[in-house]
């Protein structure tokens, strides 16, 4: 394996990581305040179709004449609004009306479902309306010709480097503003909150929905940087990835970023493996690699911040960390074997890494202690 | 006395079928220490909620330095400098000191960004470390709060409120969770703010305290003012019959006790308390049936430790504990309360009730899937409710109806209904954890009297407390717990405040002293 190989690696992983990190920041808005989100695959859905729409449509009303960037502009903007629609509907249900909140984004996702199968039926396979086209990738000067680092992080669609920029922007806010600190306190203790003046609804609401724009943003990705048209079901549950890319970084935007750069380069991995250019077992060797030194990581970072002193742990964290080296090492110097594997199969990886997170993780992280409670003023 | 700070003219609020305050009139003069006494559920919490903007009243006017205010919400009461210190505390335990100080009202630096903007920790941490110093408050603005002890977090509410510009404070039973020492502390600091020319509303149930700090005493009872009073001109006996309506034994009475055979044997017993820290460090003590064997201690000595590990909530390290002559030290525990183990935890919300579930549910929490509450796995409402009924009559629980969620009780009668749901099944040991922490006189005389009942029933009890009072009052024989280690044990007799306190503060007596258990 080469360089160019893997810089083209960590590159696609960038790209899949992007709407996973848009939809767990969605999820990070809304239940850092303390409301549940399991609706991002909902509003991504929903942004993904009226990114379409919207830049479709603006396109002919503009008869063409712009250039084509106003009406991917435009798409960008109708899927956050729109996605942001959505949200406000999970808002006045699990705020206003205090539904069970999963039981509201369960509600909301098959809805969207409902409806954008329902649109693509009736109006634009019909039509057969097809894209605009998608954003051209901007080379940031300088940056994108190092070598490596270069291709990987700075030649790409500015969806992506707007993701960056917004994980850096939450992380900060969340932690160092005073909109991150009624956030925090709204979704830790609302009546605490309540009494130094703080209105929680209020807070609730406009976070909510706000984050419901960027899971817009994640879904218009998929269109406007990806494929260039709407699909039905489209999303494939990268909502459900989101959550727990968002679960798995610990309700942190740079947290949520590692873990969907986790789960977007599976998604890497496994497209480069349906490609046929890639040697399965090697590859896959790699993948247990990384993600057991990620998990060893994880574990020990977490292990110095809680100062615990127990020395089992602490050889388990050893062991862990040298099986990954083990492999990464067996994968990069063997001859491996050729195997077909079923495509389908690969293409279930980025799921399967989910679960193994998911099972790893899940029990350590402590969620915001007010989530999913409706608040009560008296 | 001139102009009042702060006075409350007709008051009247209410909660579905219950009147909490009526037509309450109420004055604090500038300079004041003003104590607000009432049994549980009397009203006390929900008048000061109206005037801190929490509640808004159905009926009254709140007279502002003489001057008619509207109170919407807690921004308007604090802008009109009253501050208060809630019954539970109203701290963000993930949160540093600072991020508490600051939350609502956020000092910020650089750009102005609005909400937005980049907050500025290291200001507001010198403004509070300042304040804290000038009156006596020392805390630590970098800690965190879930780090902080009962007493530190009171004296961060404190502190909060005087940040916010607080010239009227109200203190919601600021001493139930206190030791003693800790107690007077705050009496000093109460001292200071009026010296400064603050004013303060105090909400307790110890009657000492109010007579030692108050300028005046306001007595609340089922919601209207029964009369106001000063500490001169009264005495404790006249304020519990003013309370409760009656005359109120402050005393317990009890016979002798008729030790049986042990029903609880704990042999170097060794816990770990969350941090990982040894918590308990071999621990030993036999309780009889038929006798009140109290534990006297400083809160944070290992009780809450030693009661969890009896009762099955926190896994044991070492040592061995026997209930009813049936090693239990590593049984779950569900099955330590089917050996006829009751338990009074010390934080009714975390361990003892669960807020959502309507009252009678709460009370068959540990039959419920036994008879008559269940038959063949399906639930008896009838009964749960009928056992609801006879209990809440029986424990004098103020409620309006056995369907009533535990979380919309008063502190006193949740605590009640505890009690209620422990003695009223049939066991061998009681184990209670602060028992009466929060009650009013009269639930206080009520609980201690079925305590000695259930002595006399031949009933083991374990009493941790930090009441000394209580444990002086209660115990047959007592023990002091100080860092995990029990220093002594003795008969009540031979017990007296002045030898415990000493124990307590981990002060060892020569070896020739100590009672043989
Ligand atoms: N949010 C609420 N909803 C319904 N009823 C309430 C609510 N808050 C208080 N009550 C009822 O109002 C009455 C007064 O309660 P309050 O908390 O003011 O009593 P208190 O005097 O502070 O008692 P304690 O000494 O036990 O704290 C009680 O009967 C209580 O059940
Ligand atoms: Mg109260």
């Amino acid at each position: 394996m080469d360089s160019v190989f893997f810089s083209g690696l960590f590159f696609l992983a960038l790209v899949k990581a992007t709407p996973i990190a848009f939809g767990a920041m969605a999820g990070l808005m809304s239940e850092r305040s303390g409301v549940i989100n399991i609706a991002i695959e909902g509003m991504m859905l929903t942004g993904a179709m009226m990114a379409f729409l919207g830049s479709v449509i603006f396109n002919d009303l503009t008869g063409g004449t712009l250039p084509k960037i106003y009406s991917l502009l435009a798409g960008l903007i109708v899927a956050m609004i729109s996605a942001a629609l959505v949200a406000l509907l999970h808002a006045v249900f699990s705020i206003h009306y205090k539904v069970d909140q999963i039981i509201s984004g369960t509600v909301i996702n098959l809805l969207s479902v409902g409806v954008t199968n329902f649109v693509a039926n009736a109006y634009i396979d019909p039509r057969g309306l097809a894209g605009v086209g998608v954003f051209p990738v901007i080379n940031i000067p300088i940056l994108s010709e190092i070598p490596l680092i270069g291709r990987i992080f700075f030649s790409h669609q500015p969806l992506v480097y707007l993701m960056l920029i917004m994980v850096a922007v939450l992380q900060y806010a969340l932690f160092k503003t005073p909109w991150g600190l009624r956030t925090r306190a709204v979704g830790e203790h609302p009546r605490a909150a309540d009494t130094v003046g703080i209105n929680v609804n209020r807070r609730r609401y406009i976070n909510v929905t706000l984050g419901g724009a960027l899971a817009g943003i994640g879904g218009a990705f998929l269109v406007l940087e990806s494929v260039g048209r709407f699909q039905k079901l489209m999303t494939t549950g990268r909502g459900f990835i989101a959550l727990a890319a968002l679960i798995f970084g610990k309700w942190t935007s740079v947290g949520a970023l590692g873990s969907a750069l986790l789960f977007g380069f599976a998604e890497a991995l496994g497209v480069r493996l349906q490609l046929g250019d890639v040697n399965e077992l090697q590859a896959l060797a790699l993948l247990a690699g990384i993600g057991i030194i990620v998990l060893a990581g994880a574990w020990a970072v977490l292990k110095l911040i809680r100062r615990g002193a127990d020395q089992r742990r602490n050889r388990t964290i050893g062991i862990l960390a040298s099986a990954g080296l083990a492999s990464i090492a067996a994968a990069l110097l063997f001859d491996w074997p050729s195997v077909e594997i079923p495509i389908q199969f690969l293409g279930l990886m980025p799921y399967i890494a989910t679960v193994l997170v998911l099972a790893g993780f899940v029990g350590r992280a402590i969620p915001p202690a007010a989530i999913g409670k409706p608040y009560e003023k008296a | 006395m001139s102009e009042p700070v702060l006075r409350l003219v007709g008051i009247s609020k209410r909660f579905p079928g219950v009147l909490a305050n009526d037509n309450v009139d109420f004055e604090l003069a500038p300079g004041e220490i003003h104590a607000l006494l009432g049994e549980n559920g009397a009203g006390k919490t929900t008048l000061m909620n109206v005037v801190y903007g929490l509640y808004k009243q159905d009926e009254g006017q709140i007279f502002i330095d003489g001057r008619q205010v509207e109170i919407h919400d807690p921004n308007d009461a604090l802008a009109r400098g009253i501050g208060m210190v809630h019954q539970h505390f109203m701290l963000v335990p993930v949160m540093t000191v600072t991020e508490n100080m600051m939350l609502g009202h956020e000092t910020t630096r650089g750009l102005r960004l609005g909400l937005l903007s980049d907050l500025d920790p290291d200001r507001v941490a010198e403004e509070i470390k300042a304040l804290g110093d000038k009156h006596g408050l020392s805390i630590d603005p970098e800690a965190y709060v879930r780090d902080l002890s009962v007493g530190e977090e009171q004296r961060v509410e404190i502190v909060k409120a005087l940040y916010r510009g607080a010239e009227v404070l109200i203190l919601d039973e600021p001493t139930a969770v206190l030791t003693p020492q800790e107690a007077e502390d705050l009496f000093s600091i109460m001292r200071s703010l009026i010296a400064e020319g603050k004013s303060i509303i105090f909400i307790t149930h110890k009657l000492k305290e109010v007579l030692v700090i108050a300028d005046r005493i306001t007595v609340l009872r089922d919601g209207r003012v029964v009369g106001t009073t000063e500490p001169s001109k009264t005495t404790e006996a006249e304020l519990a019959a003013m309370m409760v309506g009656r005359e109120v034994i402050l005393q317990v009475e009890k016979g002798p006790a008729a030790p049986g055979e042990a029903v609880l044997e704990v042999q170097d017993l060794q816990v770990r308390d969350l941090r990982e820290q040894m918590a308990i460090r071999g621990v030993s003590f036999t309780v009889r049936a038929g006798e009140i064997f109290g534990i006297a201690g400083v809160q944070g000595n290992g009780q809450a430790e030693l009661v969890e590990a009896l009762t099955g909530l926190t896994p044991v390290e070492g040592g061995h504990i026997f209930m009813n002559g049936q090693e239990t030290t590593h049984l779950r525990p569900r099955a330590i309360t089917e050996t006829g183990i009751a338990h009074v935890p010390e934080d009714r919300h975390k361990h003892g009730l669960v807020l959502v579930y309507p009252l009678d549910e709460n009370l068959v929490l540990q039959t419920y899937y036994l008879p008559p509450f269940a038959k063949r796995t399906f639930l008896q409402p009838k009964e749960v409710r009928e056992n609801a009924i006879r209990l809440i009559q029986e424990f004098d629980v103020r409620t309006p109806s056995v369907r009533t969620h535990a979380g919309s009780l008063s502190g006193g009668n949740q605590q009640k209904v505890i009690v209620a749901r422990e003695l009223s099944r049939d066991i061998r040991l009681l184990i209670a954890n602060q028992p009466t922490r929060g009650l009013d006189v009269g639930s206080i005389e009520f609980i201690h009297r079925r305590i000695v009942e259930k002595r006399d029933e031949g009933v083991g009890v374990l009493l941790v407390s930090s009441e000394l009072d209580e444990i002086l009052g209660l115990s047959d024989r007592i023990a002091v717990m100080y860092a995990g280690e029990i220093l002594a044990v003795m008969p009540a007799e031979e017990a007296t405040k002045e030898r415990l306190g000493l124990l307590m503060a981990g002060v060892r007596e020569a070896p020739d002293s100590i009672a043989a258990d």
